[in-house]
């Protein structure tokens, strides 16, 4: 397992991984906001949560269908698939890699971007960890969606078609925290459902990503 | 004799056609003595008007939206079980009724909801989650049209479905979970306290039965179109190969 997590973040980080392409967009995505709705502090530092986490969701979507498509074609899927290693532990160390290469990176650089949107100085601490919690949810459900696609010519559309609803709950949640984190409230409630969509998200993902990658190796 | 036998699709189309015109039959007649009955003979409400006589198609409807998807994915446990090729075409033939009648009731409810919130839409948690769900059974219905193996097809969409299920079970309990939105609570609870009042009480059931036998009867239609346009293909294929 931890060999397949080391050789995924390998393959992502060197030439032709797309590594740095989620960073870039979702800088890009936040930058284009202030141009569409006018440079107004008072306005940008209020939507600024939700503009971080949408922003954030749609990098976390553009890198997904990278998951699994290269592993499908050049055949490697299905030597994981034949290999001791059960389906479930490998989907799981997927998301994993996903997580690291895309929502990590995410995390740590919404702090700046927060602070190109003039976010309210009190609700980095919640940004930080509101992302920290959720982005992997993001991974775990894109994963499912990715190995759904897998066999999809032009599966991109219908993937975010498929994802985008089942990321609804955590995007309301992880939102809500870092707004009430902004106006000063205790956003621990938000703070701890979100936690417990990743954690179930993860408890129960990784069988069904397995059954259907299965049904599309056949 | 077992009642998987009825899943047999020559038999199954043996014994939908009788039934069909009768169920088609007696969903027109609850609707027609439903919808009769509760638009011209329930008085109004004191406080909502005659805007109160939208819930004859709102909550049927809004009912029938989360029931098809229940049914949806006890037709995909079916299929994944015993590989019963009816089970899943039952499935997709459920769908497209599902999507019309999230529809009916997201507009419905925004028709009443404007003299009543004073607001079509409102970003509560019961609204929102029905939008979700319709969201979801758009998903899968191009899921569906996406895959070309039928086999596939009917696996990857029984396991979207009871991921999706999730959401279903969710949007049928969002007005229990959070009760600061806008959308009242239960109108049918068989607690008889939280209940509203006989006089609007009998129409509406008979207007969810008509709905109810409305949704099985399109099912088996469109369950019945879906056999024929399989066993079809098997003749092209079959052509081809000759």
């Amino acid at each position: 397992m931890i060999a397949l997590l080391l050789r995924d973040l390998r393959l992502a980080v060197r030439a032709g991984g797309g590594f740095g392409l989620g960073l870039a967009f979702f800088l890009i995505v936040v930058v284009l906001v202030p141009f569409g709705v006018g440079p107004q502090t008072e306005l940008l530092s209020r939507i600024a949560p939700g503009i971080l986490w949408v922003a954030s969701l749609l990098a976390a979507l553009l890198s997904l269908d990278r998951i699994f498509a290269l592993d499908y074609e050049d055949g490697s899927l299905a030597l994981l698939a034949t290999s001791p290693l059960p389906m479930e532990g490998a989907a799981m160390m997927k998301a994993l890699a996903h997580w690291i290469t895309t929502g990590l990176p995410l995390t740590l650089a919404a702090p700046a971007l927060g602070f190109l949107l003039s976010l309210a100085p009190e609700a980095y601490a919640y940004l930080l960890i509101s992302l920290l919690i959720g982005t992997p949810a993001l991974s775990m459900i894109g994963t499912f969606g990715a190995a759904l696609t897998i066999g999809l010519r032009r599966g991109g559309l219908l993937l975010s078609l498929l994802v985008l609803p089942l990321y609804v709950p955590t995007l309301i949640f992880g939102a809500e925290a870092v707004r009430r984190g902004a106006d000063g409230l205790d956003p621990t409630g938000a703070l701890m459902l979100m936690a417990g969509i990743t954690a179930g998200s993860f408890a129960l993902l990784p069988f069904a990503t397995a059954a259907v990658l299965r049904i599309n190796l056949r | 004799m077992s009642m998987w036998e009825y899943a047999n699709p020559k038999r199954f189309m043996g014994w939908t056609r009788p039934v069909l015109p009768w169920t088609f039959g007696l969903a027109g007649v609850c609707l027609v003595v439903g919808l009769v009955w509760g638009f011209f003979f329930t008085p109004d409400d004191f406080r909502q008007g005659s805007t109160v006589k939208i819930i004859y198609l709102h909550v049927p409807s809004a009912l029938m939206a989360i029931n098809a998807w229940i049914m949806m994915l006890v037709a995909s446990l079916i299929w994944v079980v015993r590989r019963h090729h009816v089970s899943a075409l039952a499935a997709r033939a459920a769908a497209p009724v599902g999507v019309v009648f999230t529809l009916i009731a997201l507009f419905t409810g925004g028709v009443w909801g404007q003299p009543m919130w004073g607001t079509y839409w409102a970003w509560d948690p019961r609204l929102t989650s029905f939008l979700i769900l319709f969201l979801f059974y758009l998903g899968y219905i191009a899921l569906w049209e996406a895959i070309e193996d039928p086999d596939t097809a009917a696996d990857l969409t029984a396991v979207l479905c009871m991921v999706g299920s999730v959401f279903a079970i969710l949007s049928r309990y969002a007005v229990l979970f959070w009760n600061q939105g806008l959308h009242q609570g239960a109108t049918l609870s068989l607690d008889k306290e939280e209940n509203i009042s006989d006089v609007f009480w009998f129409p509406l059931l008979v207007c969810i039965a008509g709905f109810v036998l409305l949704f099985i009867a399109l099912v088996l239609m469109r369950t019945r179109t879906e056999i024929r346009a399989r066993r079809i293909r098997a003749l092209e294929a079959r052509a081809r190969r000759a």
